[in-house]
Parts: structure tokens; C-alpha cells; sequence
């Protein structure tokens, strides 16, 4: 039985610079899990790549065993759906329409009631008929979660889903995301914010220079020697009341 | 979906632009009595009958058509780029399609029916082409924008050569006027193909607006939505190179209705790209019937050409329009 989203031996070029090298990555359904790494590291690329949106120079992603690029738009769609960091939306067209475009091949009042469930998911329920240009930043981050969490689709690919969002909001994305995985959902989520990652993932997966170097459990993979080594940190988890904390000071804060 | 939104403004547009035709049919330079306007419904030999059905009907309905045309052609365009400052003029189609023109008349092939229409047509068809290839291999909206506007530049510059190379003043003044833009002396004929071609355009779009609603959020998240895109966005182009080619080649070029035609019924149907295609070909129709009605019935020695007239009227509204939506379009 293969993982539901397989990524082996991965490596890509964007313009010219190599943003994957060698990445092995699977994902199983039922499970939440995070990709973390520095800036530049790949996450968005690894994403991308499982959603069919870069090319591989070698190696292969797959989606239920399948080969990404083999597969239609429609049966990508139903095995994974993609949310990216973009979130620009060119029209104004109200909140409820943005997230049914999560399901564009049920009929038009489906598709609204599923929208209007996602919504709800994401407490943005009560936004259903605002523009998306009359709302903050935060706000249309939620409205544009909500369209892939309306989607009728096996696995979330979402890249930094909970940038920009305030603390609250942070939390209670990763909540969902942790119950779609409950759900039987495959959720790849990359993260900036390693507590968060740590608290609610069932796995952190570590990209550094576009190779995984630690892909483990959250506290297992995030070791001290991970964190100097990747983030430039000299940092040590601490026991908190609702979770791992993370103490951390730059490596090397004059620069090296 | 909230489907009745774009049917009521679709109903509410057909009012303005029957009254509108109406007119058109009744006014002109030439002013008739009453008893005049009678006959002229009831006699079908009559003198005031032969320029209310020969002359100004089909005037009109070339107007509402062309009008039709830059409108839906200008909201496809803009749903395609995602960019409210996108039509027909500015990718170059309108630009390829004067030159093809441009090129007829002064190789003197005006003297065939039908020649400088098609030659138009062939100019809106290669700019189509050309922008479906280079789409093909460049996904990025902006890229495509701006090798329309270098597809533009390099038009204008070859019709600016034809003019310079131009044997005739005659020939050259014939390319001027079709460079201006008008709907005079056009015929039951003219009406006759020109319809067809807004037809099936808009059985294009009506396939394509899916696709065009979905690219809404982005290029990517379109890409990986379910929906078959790259198609759609080839029977989009498609869509839009027909209908921006029939209009120019039955009227010049006519600038500003494909760019103002959009805003004026966008927020009626809430930014929907989909759901702005039938009112937007609508208000183009309307908006172009109306302009050549007050075009005609301006007291001036030489009649205004309607493109000339879209130009002053429109370009100050669409600035004043674009100044209120900047905030809108700035995400």
C-alpha cells in the first residue's frame, strides 16, 4: 500500500536555480503534516510539484500511486486540491462564490452548500455575502481556505495556510486542518511557525536546500542540531501547559 | 447559484436598447413629420419608408451588433487577464485587424465586395493565432499583455508605414476613415454576416465562462481546480479574436466600448466574470447605438465619426470609471 502523496527522489529548477534536490516525501491519509524549513528552502516547490504545477527534472510525485502529470485536471483535482500562498482574487465577487469555485462540477446549489459549510469550518460564515476586496487580509485568506476546504478532494495541499492570520485564527486553521487529517484527509501543510508545527502535526517534515533532512515526529525531527544546523538557531524545546515551547536565540547574531 | 441576477440586468439592458434603435430608426438628419413617419411604416415603396428600412435600420442594428461584439469581447478579455484595463484594443486584435484593412485598401482590392472585410477579419484571426501561441507556451497574464501591446505597436507602426508608402491621397484617405471608426451607409448585408459571427463568439464565451470565473483566484489555483483550462482558455481567445475581428471588419475601429462595456455592468453582477458576459455585450450594443444616434444628430457640416465620438465621450467616463474601481482592482 503506497502513501497517498509520494514524492521520491525530486529535483526541480526554477529559473535556473535548483529548488528541489532529491526530495522523498509520503504522506498518508489520516495524517497532518507539516513542512518547515527556512526561506528559500523549497516548501512552495515541493508543494507545487505535488500539485502538478512543476515540472520534475527527476524523480517522480504521485498522487494514489499515479504519476501527477499522467493524470487528467479532474482526477488531480479529486485526489488533491491545492491551496497556494497567492492570494490575490482579481473580482470582487462575494465571499460564498470564491468558495464554491472549491467544487465546480457539483450543481450551482451544491456547490453554494458546500461553500457555505466550509465557510462555517473556518468561522467565516457570517462574511458569506461580502466582496472579497472589502475584506482584510485575514479575513480573504479564510474565504480562500475555505474554497479548498470545499473541495470534494482526498488530500489538502495548502502552502502557509496560516500566514497572516492572527493568533486566534492561527490555531483554529490548524485545528481544522488537524480534523480534516482526523477525517482521513492526507494534509501537507508548510509552516513557519515551528511551535505551531510541532503542536499540531502528527509529523514535521524538514526541507533544507530542497532535500528533507529530518521527517519524523514533530520533536524528533525538530532536534537541536536540526534547528542550529537549518535555522541558524541555538534553541531548546520547553515542557509548556498546552504544548512544546521553543526558546530559541540566532545561532550567530552578528552574522558569520 | 444566484443565476437571476445577470438574467434581471440582461432584461432591464433590452429595454434602454429597444428604445434606443427605436429612435435611431425614427431620428436622423433628415427630420420627418408625423404623417411622414406613417407612411413610412405603411407604405414600404415610400420615400420616408426607403430611410427608415434601408438606411437607418440596418444603421442601428450594424451599431447594436458591433456594439455587442467590442462589449463581450472586452469582458472576455478582461476575465481571461484578469485585468479590468484588458480589450480587444490592447492585445492587438483590433490593431491587426485595421492593418489587414489598411493593407487592402491601398493595394486597391476595395473594388471586390467583401475584400477589406476579410482582410480585417484575416488581421483580427492572425492576432487571435498569434496570442493563442504565444499563451500556449507563456502562462503568465502580464507576459501576455504585454506582447499585445507590442503585437499593437508593431500594427500601428506597419499601418503608419502604409500611410507613408500610400500611393494615392485617395486610397489614403479611405484608410483614415476605416482607421476612425463608423457604422454609415451600412447595409442589410453588412447586418446579414456580421450577426453570425457575434453569435458564435458568444457560443464560444458561453463555453469558456467557467473557466474565465475560475481564474478568478489565480492562475495556479485555476490549473489545479478540476477544470481543463488550457482548453478553455484557447476557445476563450477564440471567442474574443471573432468577435473583436467581425467588429472591426464591419466598422473600423471603434475603441473604448470593449474596455467601458465591462465596468458599466460589473458590479451588477457582483465581479462575476461568467455572469458579466451577456450584460456587458448588451451595454456595448446600447452604448454604441446610442453614440451613433447622438453622432448623427450633432449639427455638423462633416458627419461625426462614431469612433471619433466613442473616443471623447468615453475616454473622460472610463477615467473617471477607473479612478472609482482603483481601489477595487488593487488587491
Amino acid at each position: 500500500m503506497t502513501a497517498w502523496l509520494t514524492m521520491w527522489d525530486a529535483t526541480a529548477r526554477l529559473g535556473g536555480r535548483r529548488v528541489l534536490d532529491g526530495a522523498d516525501l509520503r504522506v498518508e491519509r489520516g495524517e497532518l503534516v507539516a513542512l518547515v524549513g527556512p526561506n528559500g528552502a523549497g516548501k512552495s516547490s515541493l508543494i507545487r510539484a505535488l500539485a502538478g504545477l512543476l515540472p520534475l527534472d527527476t524523480g517522480v510525485a504521485r498522487l494514489a500511486g499515479d504519476d501527477v502529470n499522467d493524470l487528467s485536471p479532474r482526477e488531480r483535482s479529486a485526489r488533491a486540491v491545492y491551496l497556494p500562498q497567492e492570494r490575490r482574487i482579481a473580482w470582487n465577487l462575494p465571499a460564498m462564490e470564491v468558495a464554491a469555485l472549491g467544487a465546480p462540477f457539483l450543481s450551482g446549489a451544491d456547490a453554494l452548500a458546500a461553500a457555505r459549510k466550509a465557510l462555517d469550518e473556518v468561522e467565516v460564515g457570517g462574511l458569506a455575502d461580502r466582496g472579497v476586496a472589502e475584506m482584510s487580509g485575514g479575513e480573504r485568506a479564510r474565504v480562500l481556505l475555505a474554497r479548498a476546504l470545499a473541495a470534494p478532494s482526498q488530500a489538502l495541499l495548502v502552502d502557509e495556510p496560516i500566514a497572516g492570520l492572527d493568533p486566534e485564527a492561527q490555531l483554529m486553521v490548524l485545528e481544522r486542518l488537524r480534523a480534516r487529517a482526523g477525517a482521513g484527509q492526507a494534509v501537507l501543510a508548510s509552516l513557519h511557525d515551528l511551535p505551531l508545527a510541532a503542536r499540531f502535526a502528527h509529523r514535521v517534515a524538514v526541507l533544507d536546500h530542497g532535500r528533507v533532512v529530518a521527517d519524523a515526529a514533530p520533536l524528533a525531527a525538530l532536534t537541536p542540531d536540526i534547528l542550529q544546523r537549518v535555522f541558524g538557531l541555538s534553541a531548546r524545546w520547553v515542557d509548556g501547559p498546552d504544548g512544546p515551547l521553543l526558546s530559541a536565540v540566532r545561532a550567530r547574531p552578528q552574522g558569520s | 447559484m444566484t443565476g437571476g441576477r445577470e438574467g434581471r440586468l440582461s432584461l432591464i439592458l433590452v429595454v434602454p436598447i429597444g428604445l434606443a434603435t427605436l429612435a435611431a430608426v425614427l431620428f436622423g438628419e433628415t427630420i420627418f413629420s408625423a404623417a411622414q413617419l406613417r407612411q413610412g411604416f405603411m407604405d414600404p415603396s415610400s420615400g420616408p419608408a426607403e430611410v427608415l428600412w434601408a438606411v437607418r435600420a440596418p444603421r442601428a442594428v450594424t451599431a447594436l451588433m458591433v456594439g455587442a461584439a467590442l462589449g463581450l469581447s472586452g469582458a472576455v478579455m478582461q476575465g481571461l487577464l484578469r485585468n479590468p484595463l484588458a480589450d480587444p484594443g490592447v492585445l492587438g486584435v483590433s490593431a491587426l485587424a485595421a492593418l489587414g484593412a489598411a493593407a487592402a485598401i491601398v493595394l486597391g482590392w476595395a473594388a471586390w465586395p467583401g475584400a477589406v472585410e476579410i482582410a480585417a477579419l484575416a488581421g483580427a484571426g492572425l492576432a487571435g493565432g498569434v496570442l493563442v501561441m504565444f499563451s500556449a507556451r507563456v502562462r503568465s497574464p502580464e507576459a501576455l499583455i504585454l506582447f499585445g501591446v507590442a503585437v499593437s505597436s508593431f500594427a500601428g507602426a506597419a499601418t503608419a508605414l502604409i500611410f507613408n508608402l500610400s500611393p494615392s491621397p485617395i486610397a489614403t484617405a479611405e484608410v483614415m476613415n476605416w482607421l476612425l471608426g463608423s457604422v454609415q451607409n451600412r447595409s442589410w448585408v453588412d447586418v446579414a454576416w456580421v450577426t453570425p459571427a457575434v453569435l458564435i463568439a458568444a457560443g464560444l464565451a458561453a463555453f469558456a465562462a467557467p473557466g474565465l470565473r475560475m481564474l478568478s483566484l489565480g492562475e495556479e489555483t485555476a490549473r489545479t481546480s478540476g477544470l481543463p483550462i488550457a482548453r478553455l482558455r484557447l476557445v476563450a481567445l477564440l471567442a474574443t479574436a471573432v468577435a473583436a475581428g467581425a467588429a472591426v471588419a464591419v466598422a473600423g475601429v471603434i475603441g473604448f466600448v470593449g474596455l467601458a462595456a465591462p465596468h458599466l455592468v460589473r458590479a451588477a453582477v457582483r465581479g462575476d466574470p461568467a455572469r458579466l458576459l451577456l450584460p456587458s455585450a448588451l451595454a456595448g450594443g446600447l452604448m454604441l447605438v446610442a453614440a451613433d444616434l447622438l453622432a448623427r444628430l450633432t449639427p455638423t457640416d462633416q458627419e461625426l465619426k462614431l469612433g471619433v465620438f466613442t473616443a471623447l465621450v468615453g475616454a473622460p467616463l472610463f477615467a473617471l470609471i477607473a479612478w472609482r474601481a482603483a481601489r477595487e482592482w488593487r488587491l
